[in-house]
């Protein structure tokens, strides 16, 4: 197969943007996508309030959910780490932000009201939660597949466990609250939702932009190479010690910058909020959209999060309406949204079956996923030839 | 005791692990969520007999009990390998995260239709075994060993059943089949053996023994819930981990060892640590041998 080599981008150019490292017309898609996505998410609080939807509270977890995304498809869609566990990091960094400046937190400084400045905190919070990432990232180096996903999901289900044994600490079930606010003259961020959206809109923007040039980057092409065959990347001068941890360090640490802002967002932390279904909701997310491509991560995140914080209160609403409307108790009075993990556990299912690749997948998953049909085919020609010969 | 008791039934749910990972390689997330139906299945096909309150001291219906493991034991090998046939074989040749999502994708779907089946309220399984204790009754003392009829029940049901599953393995022409799956499984499709049959017998296997140990489970902890599948089936795949998965005799071993310890767990650190000591366990193993008690190197495999 001959193709032409594309010319190398311009110093100026690669700094430039991240868009640039594709051509033709995948260039101009990404390029519109790019100013549509920028575009949407600062306009977004002026539709919303135009057309009174009143999306403002449901759309700033699902901003937050994007983060945690995209951060773990650094780890599983650049690196080919199957992590299970990611919660866990979201975890870490809210209990992080808890403790530097929480009335109720463990260090006696903070408790007397010396609480530390909340963008400081966050900025500590992505460090801790990252070197908890090395942390467990360092002794599982030697695990791939399989094993690499149970043991992350074990260590995701030790910490909320020990975060719910420690109540010294941590409070235990009963949650800490309340937490600190970030602190910016001129906006009220106690009682005010707009701020929030912003801060975390400017938080995501700051994801996409570090996520993308990093893919592309030195270490991005390593991870890429990684993912593929460890042993050919490691004969080309790849370390894999350093490589695999900083994709771990990397992930858990958006992972963390999103728990600080969660937990002050919602102002009150508990264990269950961190366990196994928040990483799989997360996961579903990259999947859905497509493993490994930052566009198709925000869209699947989109997505779920719509179907999740919006579609189904519709369809409660629709339901208990219908109920009222003919009198059945039952339909009056059923959650629909007790069904959403059967919802997405078929979802993940049908998924896998029709279009693993994910919806917008990278053109490199998307080759790699249909190479096993091709070599279907060409099973099914041998056969064929071989029947032929018998006759 | 508690401890090998306990071991017992999760050696019989790492089975069904450690059988589906030995013939095609994938972590069969739902198989815990399976055990919890099938407990469910016990208690309803129990209540539908007429024993859903305590028997008291009117006798243990024995008749019942078999009736009610043989419908749990259908059914979980059943919906085992329709689960198999719908969600996994046409990932076959897929990459290999593909039906481990798959497998968590089902996993939800099983807690699920708990869920809806028995709601999110623990259920009580009535206790309809004799109480008595051989420690205490023969050797008159008591103390903080004990055996009681409860213990030896389980035991005497699980050891035949593993016992069985060996001579399956070992001695019948589907168990020589399996065996010749697991080792190269095209290699296999040339010899003539049909690949997905034995695949789906395997999976029945699995399912069965799920469905055994989830009669033995509701009897012996009288309790059962929609969300007991999850930590029943990491603490049953530690046990697999534990003993080597893939290998069958590894994965009884490794259920009776992983029993004895979340048992000691629970009465040097308290019962609240018990997961935790369980999963520290499953990381540390992973990390250091992945191999397992009794596992052989698989070169890249792990």
């Amino acid at each position: 197969m001959k193709t032409k080599t594309p010319a190398p981008p311009s110093r100026a150019r690669s700094t430039l943007g991240w868009w640039y490292t594709a051509t033709g017309k995948a260039r101009e898609r990404k390029m519109w996508g790019t100013i549509i996505g920028i575009g949407g998410a600062l306009l977004f609080p002026v539709i919303n309030s135009a057309l009174g939807l009143g999306w403002e509270a449901k759309v700033i977890p699902i901003a937050l959910f994007i983060v945690l995304a995209l951060g773990l498809n650094v780890v599983v869609g650049f690196a080919g780490l199957l992590d299970l566990g990611y919660a866990a990091f979201f975890a870490i960094g809210a209990y992080t932000m808890a403790f530097l400046t929480s009335t109720v937190s463990p260090i006696p400084f903070v408790r007397e009201g010396n609480h530390v400045n909340f963008f400081l905190a966050m900025f500590v919070s992505a460090a801790v939660a990252a070197l908890f990432g090395v942390l467990l990232g360092a002794p599982t180096l030697r695990l791939r597949g399989d094993y690499l996903a149970i043991v992350t999901l074990g260590f995701g289900e030790i910490v909320p466990l020990v975060i719910k044994n420690t109540p010294e600490v941590t409070k235990g079930t009963q949650g800490m609250n309340p937490i600190g606010y970030p602190e910016i003259p001129g906006l009220q961020f106690a009682v005010d939702p707009i701020p929030w959206y912003y801060l975390i809109v400017a938080v995501l923007m700051l994801s996409v932009l570090i996520t993308a040039r990093l893919r592309t980057s030195r270490v991005g092409r390593a991870w890429a190479a990684m993912r593929e065959d460890e042993v050919a990347a490691a004969s080309m001068g790849v370390n894999l010690v350093t490589t695999k941890l900083f994709a771990f360090a990397l992930g858990a640490s958006f992972s963390g910058f999103a728990g600080s802002i969660w937990a002050s967002y919602l102002q009150v932390i508990a264990p269950e909020q961190f366990d196994f279904s928040v990483s799989i909701f997360v996961l579903c997310m990259i999947i859905l959209g497509g493993l490994g491509n930052i566009g198709g991560v925000i869209a699947g995140g989109l997505m779920l999060g719509f179907v999740d914080r919006i579609l189904f209160d519709w369809i409660n609403g629709f339901v208990h309406g219908l109920g009222a409307a003919i009198g059945n108790q039952d339909l009056r009075l059923m959650d629909v949204s007790r069904s959403r993990q059967l919802i997405f556990g078929i979802a993940l299912v049908v998924m896998m079956l029709v279009r693993p690749e994910g919806l917008f997948p990278s053109a490199r998953l998307r080759a790699e996923l249909h190479a096993a049909e091709e070599d279907e085919g060409t099973v099914a020609q041998e056969r064929a030839i071989l029947v032929d010969v018998e006759r | 005791m508690i401890g090998i008791t306990n071991g017992a039934f999760i050696a019989l749910i790492a089975l069904g692990y450690t059988l589906v990972y030995g013939i095609i390689e994938l972590i069969n997330f739902a198989h815990g969520d399976l055990f919890m139906l099938g407990t469910f299945v016990c208690l309803s096909t129990l209540t539908l007999l007429g024993f859903s309150t305590e028997v008291g001291t009117s006798g243990t219906p024995w008749l019942a009990l078999l009736l009610a493991m043989i419908a749990a034991m259908i059914f979980c090998g059943v919906l085992n390998v329709l689960a198999e046939r719908i969600a996994y074989r046409p990932l076959r040749r897929a990459p290999r995260l593909a039906p481990l999502i798959s497998a968590i994708g089902v996993s939800f779907v099983f807690v699920n239709i708990g869920l809806f089946w028995q709601g999110p309220t623990p259920q009580r399984f009535p206790d309809l075994l004799p109480q008595y204790d051989f420690v205490s009754q023969l050797l008159g003392f008591t103390s903080l060993i004990r055996f009681t009829f409860k213990d030896l029940f389980v035991l005497a049901l699980a050891i035949p059943l593993m016992l069985g599953l060996a001579w399956v393995i070992r001695s019948t022409r589907m168990g020589k089949a399996m065996r010749a799956v697991a080792q190269d499984s095209e290699m296999a499709q040339q010899m003539g053996i049909d690949v997905n049959r034995v695949i789906a017998f395997t999976f029945l296997l699995g399912g069965v023994l799920a469905g055994a140990a989830s009669l033995m489970y509701g009897l012996y902890n009288n309790n059962t819930v929609f969300t007991l599948g999850f930590t029943a089936g990491l603490k049953a795949f530690t046990a697999a981990v534990l003993g080597g998965i893939g290998n069958v005799n590894g994965a009884a071993l490794g259920g009776f060892v992983l029993g004895l310890l979340s048992a000691l767990t629970v009465t040097y650190a308290g019962g609240q640590w018990e997961n935790v000591g369980v999963f520290s366990l499953l990381v540390i193993i992973l990390v250091f041998k992945p191999t397992g008690l009794l596992g052989q190197e698989t070169g890249e495999k792990a």
